[in-house]
């Protein structure tokens, strides 16, 4: 009799979930003919991305909103969905380095605002003229966000990103390649048209790989002119060159006006290596890596001290003949 | 019909406070409940001038420049980039610093109406603006009596408008009585803001300068000119005394909550129904109500 009454309440525990996860489902797919249908287009197709509606069916998701929500990364935000007792979705939004952290550990926020404000500097308080660079700062959370507030706050933290993003869900995202943007251009960006098809792969191996923006670039040289430089892997386009590649193109532009000389240098093999290494370091932003003492790292600190005292003259520059200078 | 609110402004690569009077004020008006949605856009900054249009759901969309003067960023850069249809700049048939607004459609985006209004510094209100910046750095609501104003400017070096915005308020500042000199200086011509006291009789000047946000012209170069510090990174005094004058220097007057008023103004001159905004936001940022 014993096992019989246990069977009888696991079947009954197991009935009530049942009917639990039933009501919710219901109250969902209400929520998804009713709340979503008039939401414009572009929010609506957000949503339903974030909570995987291209992965899995309603039955499934629904059950994964209810016990424990759904996770989807855009850039380093890490969006949660999940189902309120009243049907309706909540959203939680955080770095995805922050996926574990409780709420007790970072900073809350309810105000979608208050993303522009942390999407403004790093976590070492440097400004990041770029929003979509991959050094977004961390510590903060919106546990409690609605559709709307979700999407302005995505928003803020990766301008247009889901409009264009949209565009090309459906086909018809807007693309402008180099040359036409380079030839918009007037003032002191006139000049950056003068840049030939190998220093615009200069450029988006500069700027515009995964390491420096999180954008997928969809743009090339021109619309018949691909480009060799990685596309990227990111979730959403870049469908234009944006202000921080042409303003960095109209320096190169005027800095590769110069006429090339010889200079004559006398290094050691290990000195030539460790110029390598500094440009290595600091092109890959990884100066501040660079342990105090590891005087066998060439771009160590004290490396480069004795580089300088070494090497420099007494004007703070290489010794070595200038090739041009002599005739 | 919903209707959004797009500010348009500089921004910077390397400042971050660039950006920061944009936001305020934006933010201020979104507190407001005049428009559906509000959306900063930057030349420097994101969203691009290019892709702004494309983030706001409305239909009806006024869109701002939070420039000091008409000239290549109002006429050529901003509509270019927003890719506004059949934009030329006779259509706004200003003089000038009388560019009010004009009604067109942007290839970006279909569907949509784009209200492109003139830049903010050179609507009436920015006069207010101007004597308001004057109040809150003397922090005297009743300040005129026994001071000189003075007005800054960049000056011509690229746009013969930059210099016609600060001679058009000093003028109407200067006709209301209220201080006891107004004068237009500028950074890059006659006559200079590096000989402020030369300008006037008054012990007591205001410098407002004629810019958007603080950064480089406002915060070193023009302290430094003027001699009310020989090394900006230490400050200055406010006021600072000047070859016997007492130099009040406000800063860009772009950072003055009253500025919120004149984008609402810009927006509802342009057709925009902002219902008693002006006025509620007249109040909150310090300004006259109803006048």
């Amino acid at each position: 009799m014993k096992a019989s009454l246990s069977e009888s309440l696991r079947g009954a525990a197991t009935y009530a979930r049942s009917v639990v996860s039933l009501v919710h489902a219901g109250a969902g797919l209400y929520h998804e003919r009713t709340t979503w249908r008039d939401l414009p287009e572009t929010r609506r197709a957000f949503l339903q991305w974030v909570e995987g509606s291209d992965e899995r069916g309603l039955g499934e998701r629904y059950a994964m909103l209810v016990d424990g929500g759904i996770s989807r990364t855009w850039g380093q935000l890490l969006v949660t969905t999940r189902l309120a007792s009243d049907g309706r979705r909540r959203y939680d939004l955080r770095h995805e380095a922050d996926a574990d952290g409780s709420l007790d550990d970072l900073s809350v926020y309810t105000d979608p605002l208050a993303a522009r404000h942390l999407a403004t500097e790093t976590d070492d308080g440097d400004y990041r003229p770029l929003k979509t660079a991959p050094t977004l700062r961390t510590g903060w959370v919106f546990p409690d966000l609605s559709g709307e507030q979700l999407v302005q706050a995505v928003d803020f933290f990766y301008p247009a990103t889901v409009a264009n993003w949209h565009r090309e869900q459906q086909g018809d995202l807007d693309v402008t390649h180099w040359r036409e943007t380079a030839e918009r251009q007037t003032g002191i960006y006139d000049i950056v048209d003068e840049l030939s098809g190998e220093q615009v792969e200069w450029l988006a191996e500069s700027c515009c790989v995964d390491s420096q923006c999180l954008k997928r670039r969809q743009w090339d040289e021109d619309a018949d002119t691909e480009l060799d430089v990685p596309r990227g892997d990111g979730e959403f386009p870049c469908r234009e060159p944006c202000s921080v590649v042409v303003a960095a193109a109209r320096n190169w532009a005027v800095l590769e006006g110069e006429t090339e000389r010889e200079y004559t240098l006398t290094l050691t093999p290990s000195e030539k290596n460790q110029l390598e290494d500094i440009i290595e370091a600091v092109a890959d932003g990884r100066t501040d890596e660079i342990r105090e003492a590891d005087v066998y790292d060439g771009a160590n600190r004290y490396r480069a001290r004795w580089l300088r005292a070494k090497r420099f003259d007494e004007e703070g520059g290489l010794a070595g003949g200038d090739a041009a200078d002599d005739e | 019909m919903s209707q959004a609110l797009v500010i348009v402004a500089h921004g910077s690569h390397l400042n971050p406070d660039s950006s920061t009077p944009t936001f305020d004020h934006a933010d201020t008006i979104r507190a407001s409940g005049a428009f559906d949605e509000v959306r900063e856009a930057f030349w420097k900054e994101e969203p691009s001038f290019r892709e702004v249009l494309r983030t706001v759901e409305a239909d009806e969309v006024y869109v701002v420049p939070l420039f000091v003067s008409e000239g290549y960023f109002t006429e050529q850069v901003i509509p270019r980039e927003l890719r506004l249809e059949g934009w030329d700049v006779e259509q706004w048939d200003s003089d000038g610093t009388s560019a009010s607004h004009t009604t067109l459609t942007a290839t970006d985006v279909a569907g949509k109406t784009v209200h492109y209004c003139g830049p903010v510094g050179t609507h009436d209100a920015m006069s207010d603006v101007i004597v308001q910046r004057a109040e809150s750095v003397t922090g005297d609501p009743e300040v005129g009596e026994g001071f000189g104003l003075a007005v800054v400017g960049h000056g011509t070096e690229r746009n013969e408008n930059s210099a016609k915005a600060i001679h058009y308020h000093t003028d109407r500042i200067r006709e209301t009585g209220r201080f006891d000199e107004v004068e237009a200086l500028f950074m890059d011509e006659e006559p200079e803001v590096d000989d402020v006291a030369e300008f006037f009789e008054s012990d007591d000047v205001v410098v407002v300068p004629l810019f958007i946000a603080d950064g480089f012209h406002t915060q070193e170069d023009i302290p430094e000119d003027m001699g009310i510090t020989d090394d900006y990174r230490e400050g200055y005094d406010v006021p600072a005394t000047v070859d016997g004058t007492n130099v009040w220097y406000a800063g860009a007057v772009g950072t003055e909550p009253l500025m919120a008023d004149v984008v609402l103004e810009r927006a509802a001159e342009a057709g925009a129904n902002v219902g008693n905004a002006i006025s509620r936001v007249r109040a909150e940022t310090g300004g006259v109500v109803g006048d």
